[in-house]
């Protein structure tokens, strides 16, 4: 039955871990994301689906429990903002460099350093580029309201186990913050023991009772093998961005200009384009759902037919790149974009689309 | 239609959970609804806002800079979202503690001694809730019935002996309220639920 | 070859005899290395305790990174110091199974103290296995932070100075001021009555985290005879003068 609640991106965020049936969740409270582990010890699901919650001492302890977790094929996942997400940058290679799936979240706060507790969007190239050493790549998962806060959940590990990876949901303080009315899915079970030792036979330590001994490592010392493993994953990416794209168009059928924005920045995206519309501009928008795999077909396609570019983003201009590089430059394309913490107008930024493309 | 509200003070106010009272006010009533705060250390004793949308259609941007509907409970808040308040629009405050009262012409505006009555009526708790009680008289969006829903759902099945209270404090809010400056043909308490709606 | 290493194993002579457990790939240690004698001890533990079908290791960075090879159970590698947060989660979501760790000195007491110390403080219901060879093995004999004062290492050429280093980390000692670790114990592997006693050690901190009694911490004084540049024989005479006295052995704490 459906049950529609008004919620917090963060707190359905732990709702949505617990029906989809994760089996753990390990975290480190910072803003703007604390609701998460908040809501997990106020549900208190050890009580009822027997899901595992722990507060963890670092952000690297925690990526390092996923890793543990993973490991033996259990749906593990943890939250973290900007600064903690840097933290689990090396545990997040190793989970990468071992084919392990997980689910990680980073509602993103304004940076560098410190910075700010404030919605951003300038871990992009962090979450689609070099989340951490060694080349590896992560599927990365944009969520624009609170409905898909709930709905990543469980997509996310469907595809963190479909690949053997783990998947980020970028999301931002925004969508962590705000409430919306949410609709709640059914809960599902966890997966036995007995369906993790079947399904997950040929890598999951889950003690070698009826099998050889499984290992679950990223070293390799021989340089040729260790390309050969490099090549194995490269190939996987290439699966994941033949099959895995995901974006949303809004008025894209007829238009003449093209904002790209991914995340609430989309939300904004989409008022500047009622904005334009009321003054006869054919703007329309492109969100991408997926960061990586990124829908550069679907750009090259509405590049052709557009006259102009603008990429919105929380940031000093990241997306911009992989919009240019999707578009061949093949027409102008602009980046407007607030940091540390601002969040633009809608407003400002359709200004600003007009001062780039004057009727 | 479309309403964008923005309820400003003081943190310890009641800002947050009266904007979210609101906001499952509206999804009683079937309309869709973003409740927006804003967040961090500023909570704690300083200013704290929280931005509501309700909408019969899909809402796009949580995040607006301009507002149908304005409250503002300290001078801060005055000071910052008076100017935000769209020609034609409303805004309602409460004068205890206001040094410069609002000076536009082209905008409502509506008094609630929200303070005063919680301090003679000993009970500063139900505070926010004689200001909502203001905000849904003179800006009818969702009805008295669906507020009540709202607040029944915002709050903890364990504080609901006091529902009575706060549902008591909507109805002397929506009497308490006084017109001070009402731009003709927009909204009044009178006035038909859509007379705001742009 | 010459005559005098020529030796015939004859079945009525064999005390010892390489443990099921152990995998026929060739260790990658060096000769003399404690590391070898410890894998054996685990094998022959977890056999005797008929537990290897629900074992799972962690194994670290450092000289110890493919203990994977050596012994036939499910491992995990883990990045440098963090095998106990691995632990932590793999003991919490499969409460039925074995798992330990085995650790060096830079890995659990350097750069993995943080993720040691807490995984003891919470009482995780796992074995800690800590090798102390007060050098960092597999980067080439750097210090550790249980290297002795005055030990000559890659980092310290001229001897470990309290000035500039600190002193030698106890970190044995300090964890049995946590609530959470049930036993912690102080072996070595120098002869063959500490080798004994140090199964005994490892068998017993396996059996109280299976029973759920909290963390068990054994550490084993260990030798490095190549980062200590020193023959074997050499190797186990230098830990016995300077290593034992530094680091006691026996138990620190057993509740």
């Amino acid at each position: 039955m459906e049950e529609v609640r008004l919620m917090k991106g963060n707190e359905v965020l732990a709702e949505a871990a617990i029906r989809c049936g994760c089996d753990g969740y390990f975290g480190y409270p910072i803003t703007p994301q604390s609701e998460v582990l908040e809501t997990l010890m106020e549900l208190k699901p050890w009580e009822t689906t027997g899901m595992v919650v722990l507060q963890a001492e670092s952000e690297i302890a925690a990526i390092n429990m996923l890793y543990g977790g993973a490991a033996t094929g259990k749906r593990v996942m943890t939250s973290s903002s900007s600064p903690g997400i840097s933290l689990m940058s090396e545990g997040l290679s190793y989970l990468a460099g071992a084919e392990l799936p997980c689910v990680v979240v980073n509602v993103q706060r304004g940076g560098p350093g410190l910075g700010t507790i404030q919605p951003s969007q300038s871990d992009y190239f962090q979450a689609t580029k070099a989340p951490g050493h060694g080349g590896f790549r992560m599927i990365v998962l944009a969520p624009f309201s609170v409905q898909e806060m709930h709905d990543f959940v469980g997509l996310a590990f469907d595809l963190a186990f479909k690949y053997r990876t783990p998947v980020m949901i970028l999301s931002d303080g925004v969508i962590g913050q705000m409430m919306e009315k949410v609709v709640l899915g059914p809960q599902q079970p966890r997966w036995t023991d007995e369906y993790i030792a079947e399904t997950c036979m040929d890598w999951a330590l889950t003690g070698k009772k009826g099998r050889g001994r499984n290992i679950v490592t990223s070293v390799d010392l021989d340089p040729n093998s260790h390309e050969r493993f490099n090549l194995k994953l490269q190939a996987k990416y290439r699966n994941i961005e033949e099959n895995e794209v995901r974006y949303e168009t809004v008025r894209t059928d007829d238009a003449e200009y093209l904002l790209v924005a991914y995340g609430s920045a989309a939300r904004i995206g989409e008022k500047v384009v009622e904005m334009a519309r009321e003054e006869g501009y054919r703007l329309g928008l492109l969100r991408p759902v997926t960061l990586y795999p990124f829908p550069t077909g679907p750009i090259e396609v509405l590049s052709r037919q557009v006259k102009g570019i603008l990429a919105l983003e929380m940031s000093a201009g990241q997306l911009i790149e992989d919009v240019k590089l999707a578009s061949q430059c093949r027409v102008p394309a602009y980046h407007y974009g607030r940091t540390g913490g601002v969040v633009p107008s809608p407003g400002e930024v359709y200004e600003a689309f007009k001062a780039h493309f004057p009727k | 239609m479309k309403q964008e509200i923005i309820i400003a003070g003081f943190g310890g106010q009641g800002v947050l959970s009266m904007g979210k009272i609101l906001a499952y006010s509206g999804v009683m009533q079937g309309l869709e609804v973003t409740w927006m705060p804003s967040y961090g250390p500023e909570m704690r004793g300083g200013t704290a806002n929280v931005t509501v949308i309700l909408s019969d259609r899909r809402i796009s941007s949580p995040i607006v800079h301009e507002f149908d509907t304005a409250v503002v409970l300290n001078q801060q808040s005055m000071d910052k979202f008076e100017p935000q308040v769209k020609p034609g629009g409303i805004l309602i405050y409460d004068p205890n503690g206001i040094t410069r009262h609002p000076e536009r012409k082209d905008i409502s505006i509506y008094r609630i001694g929200a303070t005063a009555h919680a301090a003679k009526a000993g009970n500063p708790r139900v505070f926010n809730m004689v200001v909502l009680g203001a905000l849904i008289q003179v800006s009818p969006n969702v009805t008295l019935e669906n507020a009540y829903k709202g607040l029944a759902k915002s709050l903890p099945e364990r504080v609901h002996k006091t529902l009575p209270a706060n549902e008591a404090a909507i109805r002397t809010g929506m009497e308490l309220v006084e017109t001070a400056q009402v731009v003709p043909g927009l909204a009044t308490g009178e006035a038909p639920a859509n007379a705001v709606i742009r | 070859m010459s005559e005098e290493f020529k030796v015939e194993i004859k079945p009525e002579n064999l005390v010892y005899q390489k443990p099921a457990l152990t995998t026929d790939a060739t260790m990658h240690y060096c000769p003399g290395c404690s590391h070898g004698t410890v894998h054996s001890l685990i094998a022959e533990v977890i056999e005797e305790m008929g537990i290897q079908d629900s074992t799972i290791g962690v194994s670290p960075v450092g000289c110890s990174v493919f203990a994977y090879n050596y012994i036939d159970i499910d491992w995990a590698e883990a990045a440098h110091g963090r095998a106990c947060a691995l632990a932590t989660a793999m003991k919490r979501l499969n409460p039925g199974k074995m798992v330990f760790t085995y650790q060096g000195d830079g890995d659990l007491a350097a750069i993995g103290t943080g993720e040691t110390i807490h995984a003891c403080n919470r009482g995780e219901n796992i074995a800690i296995i800590f090798i102390n060879n007060a050098i960092y093995g597999m980067t080439g004999g750097q210090m550790a932070p249980t290297t002795l004062v005055g030990m000559k290492t890659a980092t310290t050429p001229e001897g470990r100075r309290v000035d500039l280093h600190g002193y030698p980390f106890k970190i044995a000692e300090m964890l049995t001021h946590l609530d959470g670790v049930s036993y912690i114990t102080r072996q070595s592997v120098n002869n063959p009555v500490n080798v004994r006693r140090a199964k005994k050690a490892i068998r017993k901190g396996f059996e109280k985290a299976m029973a759920g009694k909290g963390t068990s911490f054994i550490e084993i004084v260990a030798t490095c005879n190549s980062g200590w540049k020193l023959s074997p024989v050499e190797a186990n005479r230098w830990m016995e003068e300077h290593m034992h006295p530094v680091y006691p052995l026996g138990d620190l704490k057993d509740i």
